[in-house]
């Protein structure tokens, strides 16, 4: 009973102390509102995520002529630091990318709580906390379908780097997407290692890739991150076809990159920095699909010689049912299995 | 006959998986023969890689990249031998800082030389070993078997291939037939014979830490320059760690280690082609068991044949001369 009622007035205080600190942001908040973000590990010109990111910043302060703060970490132990030295001057949203932050966010969070925050890759529940996923079984989904249509020996490979539910929803939608475009199609799965080390694997990465071209794959889909830079050579080097990862590697191997698979990792830095300055941002799970423009396949002057009309043709297709919902395409996450193989 | 090229290219792939390890398992070999333990292998044979990878990147030079490789492995192994062999230090602890050296240091150097996050620009096929084919590998392919081997299996690997099968023989030469390979294996067994006999423990040992380092920078060059075509983080992957465990199964013996290091390989390449393979009656086996194949197998083939291993007598310990 005793403790019912001081639960309750303690609850009622903190909402007066809250509404005042928000008060008092909001007296503020205009002039030191500035949006941050703080990149992973790899830094800021890694040249795929995190440059991704670091994009999407640009284009927000290209497009409003306003600056932002960014920062590269050093050491993991900064993590938190530097989320607290943002939240401290006022920074807000403070953005960053990689499910590597959920543990340090999920803390500064909340003892900031007048102080967006936005995860991408990762689901952090806090009211002030807007968590990005991106539907990656849609754009495997697409790139799936173009491996199965330029296949001519019927086979082609995936290359990931261990068994994990977020890199199994990459290769599932990638069967289903071949499947669909070509029923016959056989699709060679391989794993690099069993944990995370297997991201920096070049060479087993492309050991695999070889082995999927002497097994007949003329198309290698590599999800492993750096790692797959490996599979993506050992295809150019037999010249065959890869399909790069999460930015746009079609640059990597002009003339053997049919493809990459995007994750949008720049609109979801420039909708999180743009919300907060029309005054709408959200909190709770956002995710970004093929219809969001959150994944697709990459098509630039890198590729265009490999893409046929009917190819072409073909993804319009479905990218259209994708997006009408006619197909939906199944989640490996949503039961940790997959319908096709 | 289709059966027959499979199983040639998946021993091609074995050869190619199998010489790092056979590099570094001869470094370590060197090495523990003069009675220094190497736990470091790891970590030259990465900082190697990066050298040879961000030089070749450089220059577009893989013999520039090599020759860096060589001289960072070997700066590394004189980091271990003053430590070791001069300051009579702990030589596990001096080979685990080389190891945590190489792994934060080839990042940083990198990230802030290249800025792409610790890894190095992919390398253009100049700028790598590229694969020689063998005199007459093209006319002798058409023979059966024999032909198909000798192209397919032997020729049109890198050079540091074969320099690491030639390293084999040599070795067994060096360290059973020449004087310094004689005092290498006395220098390990029994330092204070040696020194009674008026010969420098502290000079061979670092002799045999040098020859440790050439190899770990071949093992380096071959992974980013050779079988690779860049540098990332952490791409010795624990070869390193494999190369020692092999050392010690094949008793440190150069031939043997050959056989435990093509073992290695030839398991670690059946198991990329076993992963999904429905099997008759099993069916699908889990990933994870097919990916342990090659470490489970290893020990018991290993394990089982091979019976006792005794390391070389003074390994491990520094060598004080008596006053």
């Amino acid at each position: 009973m005793n403790t019912k009622i001081l639960s309750k007035g303690l609850a009622a205080r903190a909402g007066i102390l809250a509404g005042g600190v928000a008060l008092g942001a909001l007296l503020v908040g205009s002039a030191l509102a500035e949006p941050a973000l703080i990149y992973d590990a790899a830094g800021k010109n890694d040249k795929s995520f995190n440059e991704m990111a670091w994009n999407g910043a640009e284009m927000y302060a290209a497009a409003n002529n306003l600056p932002y703060s960014d920062l590269e970490i050093q050491t993991d132990a900064q993590r938190e630091q530097a989320l607290r030295r943002f939240a401290r001057s006022g920074a807000s949203p403070i953005v960053v990318p990689g499910f590597t932050w959920a543990e340090p966010v999920s803390v500064v969070a909340q003892e900031f709580p007048d102080t967006n925050f936005a995860i991408i890759d990762a689901v952090v529940d806090l009211p002030n906390v807007r968590s990005v996923l991106f539907k990656e079984q849609e754009g495997s989904y697409l790139v799936g379908a173009l491996a199965a249509l330029k296949s001519e020996t019927g086979t082609i490979g995936f290359v990931t780097a261990f068994d994990f539910p977020l890199l199994q929803a990459f290769g599932c939608g990638y069967v289903q997407g071949a499947k669909a475009a070509n029923a016959d199609i056989e699709v060679l799965q391989n794993f690099i290692g069993t944990g995370f080390e297997a991201f920096g694997d070049i060479n087993t990465a492309g050991e695999i890739g070889r082995s999927q071209v002497e097994r007949g794959a003329d198309v290698i889909f590599a999800a492993a991150g750096g790692a797959g830079e490996g599979a993506l050579q050992a295809a150019a080097d037999a010249g065959v076809y890869g399909i790069g990862v999460d930015s746009n590697q079609n640059y990597l191997f002009p003339g053997n990159m049919l493809t990459s698979m995007v994750k949008r990792v720049d609109i979801a830095v420039l909708n999180a920095f743009q919300d907060e300055l029309d005054g709408n941002f959200t909190a709770g799970v956002q995710v970004l699909g093929l219809a969001e423009g959150g994944v697709s396949a990459a098509m630039d002057e890198f590729n265009a010689p490999l893409i046929t009309p009917e190819m072409q043709a073909v993804l319009d297709d479905f990218i259209a049912k994708i997006n009408s919902g006619e197909i939906v395409v199944h989640d490996y996450r949503s039961d940790n299995s997959c319908p096709v193989s | 006959m289709n059966f027959f090229s499979d199983i040639i290219l998946m021993l091609d792939s074995s050869v190619r998986l199998a010489v790092p390890i056979l590099l570094a398992a001869l470094a370590g070999l060197y090495s523990e023969r003069s009675g220094i333990v190497d736990i470091g292998l790891e970590g030259k044979m990465l900082g190697a890689a990066f050298a040879a990878a961000a030089v070749a990147a450089v220059t577009g030079s893989p013999w520039l990249g090599l020759l860096a490789a060589i001289a960072v492995s070997s700066f590394m192994a004189m980091i271990h031998a003053i430590a070791s062999i001069n300051m009579r230090g702990n030589q596990i602890i001096s080979g685990v800082a080389l190891n945590f050296l190489a792994l934060g240091a080839t990042v940083f150097v990198g990230h802030s030389w290249f800025k792409r996050g610790g890894s190095t620009p992919n390398l253009s096929t100049e700028a790598r070993f590229s694969p020689i084919e063998l005199p007459f590998a093209e006319q002798l392919g058409g023979i059966p078997i024999v032909g198909e081997i000798y192209e397919q299996l032997i020729s049109g690997h890198n050079l540091i291939v074969y320099v690491a099968f030639l390293a084999v023989p040599v070795t067994a030469w060096v360290l059973f037939r020449t004087r310094f390979g004689l005092r290498l294996r006395a220098v390990g067994e029994n330092p204070k014979a040696l020194d009674t006999a008026g010969i420098s423990v502290t000079r061979l040992r670092y002799q045999a830490l040098i020859i440790g380092g050439i190899l770990c920078g071949l093992a380096g060059a071959y992974l980013s320059t050779g079988q690779g075509a860049s540098f990332s983080d952490n791409m010795t992957a624990g070869r390193g760690f494999i190369a020692l465990a092999a050392l010690i199964f094949a008793k440190w013996k150069p031939v043997p280690v050959l056989w435990t290091c093509l073992l290695f390989g030839v398991l670690s390449a059946a198991q990329i082609r076993l992963q999904g393979v429905e099997f008759p009656l099993i069916g699908e086996v889990p990933v994870q068991a097919i990916q342990a194949l090659p470490y489970i197998l290893t020990v018991i083939l290993l394990a089982g044949f091979i019976g006792r291993s005794v390391a070389p007598k003074a390994v491990g310990q520094p060598y004080i001369k008596e006053r």
